[in-house]
């Protein structure tokens, strides 16, 4: 078979494979990410409330603390194997709210824990996570630099 | 007393409207580009950044609190507002505003995490 040929055959070999494919459900796909995230934000909003109305805390604090507790909960989610199973029935709408913040630091750190605690766990714990770091440390000082100048 | 429950329930539907719209657009995104998990969270923290940078995305927080919080783009708002907060105090705050800001929740996501990975072993996928 010349290249050219083989070329060919790849081309219709994929659009034959590809006719096979599901299509992409958007509907369906934005409509469970609205419900999860939305219900993810809606934990948020309690945790917040009850924070605010049983204990008094209010600001920063309560902000903080409203995080942490998600996190915790995203973490031990992502511990129990639980997360992952709500990532692929919710797509987005598990990613973005900060419980897959959490779930993205804390399973690579699960996952990699055999090839040891310093190259495995601590080294790929910000696999995903780092970046979000990174360029959230540079366009925040970025914004703070602007502020103070103008 | 009817008014406040009124008040938490409306606080609700604001919070499940906004958070879930924001998850959608993402998913929105997902569904029309091949953006990895990684790249739309760098990409919602740095709008978040941004419109909080513009001024803009503390209206929204006031207005559906955790709905615009909780989602990663609250934790861009979060970085650009410690950092403009700082800025008020000089070049310093300016500089250390941001992390202290976010630092609460980065330490949060480290400690939980080193202490789940020392708990639990890694699930098979199939599950």
């Amino acid at each position: 078979m010349t290249g050219k040929n083989r070329e060919n055959y790849n081309k219709n070999y994929i659009a034959y494979v590809n006719s096979f494919d599901p299509p992409t459900q958007h509907f369906k796909n934005c409509f469970r990410a609205f419900l999860v995230g939305g219900f993810i934000c809606c934990i948020g909003q309690f945790i917040r409330i009850v924070y605010e109305k049983v204990f008094g805390l209010y600001g920063d604090e309560l902000a903080g603390l409203v995080s942490v507790t998600l996190i915790f909960l995203g973490t031990l989610l992502t511990g129990l194997g639980v997360y992952d199973r709500i990532g692929r029935y919710a797509g987005a709408g598990s990613i973005v709210p900060i419980t897959g913040f959490a779930n993205s630091v804390c399973s690579p750190a699960i996952e990699f824990k055999t090839e040891g605690l310093v190259y495995g766990l601590a080294a790929k714990m910000f696999v995903v996570a780092g970046p979000i770091i990174v360029y959230g440390v540079l366009a925040g000082t970025a914004v703070g630099l602007i502020y103070l100048f103008l | 007393m009817w008014g406040e429950y009124l008040e938490i329930i409306w606080g609700f539907v604001k919070a499940f409207a906004v958070g879930g719209s924001i998850c959608m657009i993402a998913q929105i995104v997902i569904n029309f580009t091949d953006l990895t998990a990684g790249k739309i969270l760098v990409v919602f923290m740095l709008v978040g950044v941004a419109l909080q940078g513009l001024g803009l995305y503390r209206y929204l927080v006031e207005f559906a609190g955790a709905g615009a919080t909780v989602p990663i783009s609250g934790f861009g708002y979060l970085l650009a507002n410690g950092a403009i907060k700082g800025a008020e105090k000089g070049f310093f705050g300016a500089f250390t505003g941001a992390l202290s800001a976010a630092s609460a929740g980065i330490s949060a996501a480290v400690i939980f995490s080193f202490l789940m990975a020392m708990f639990f072993k890694s699930k098979s996928k199939k599950n």
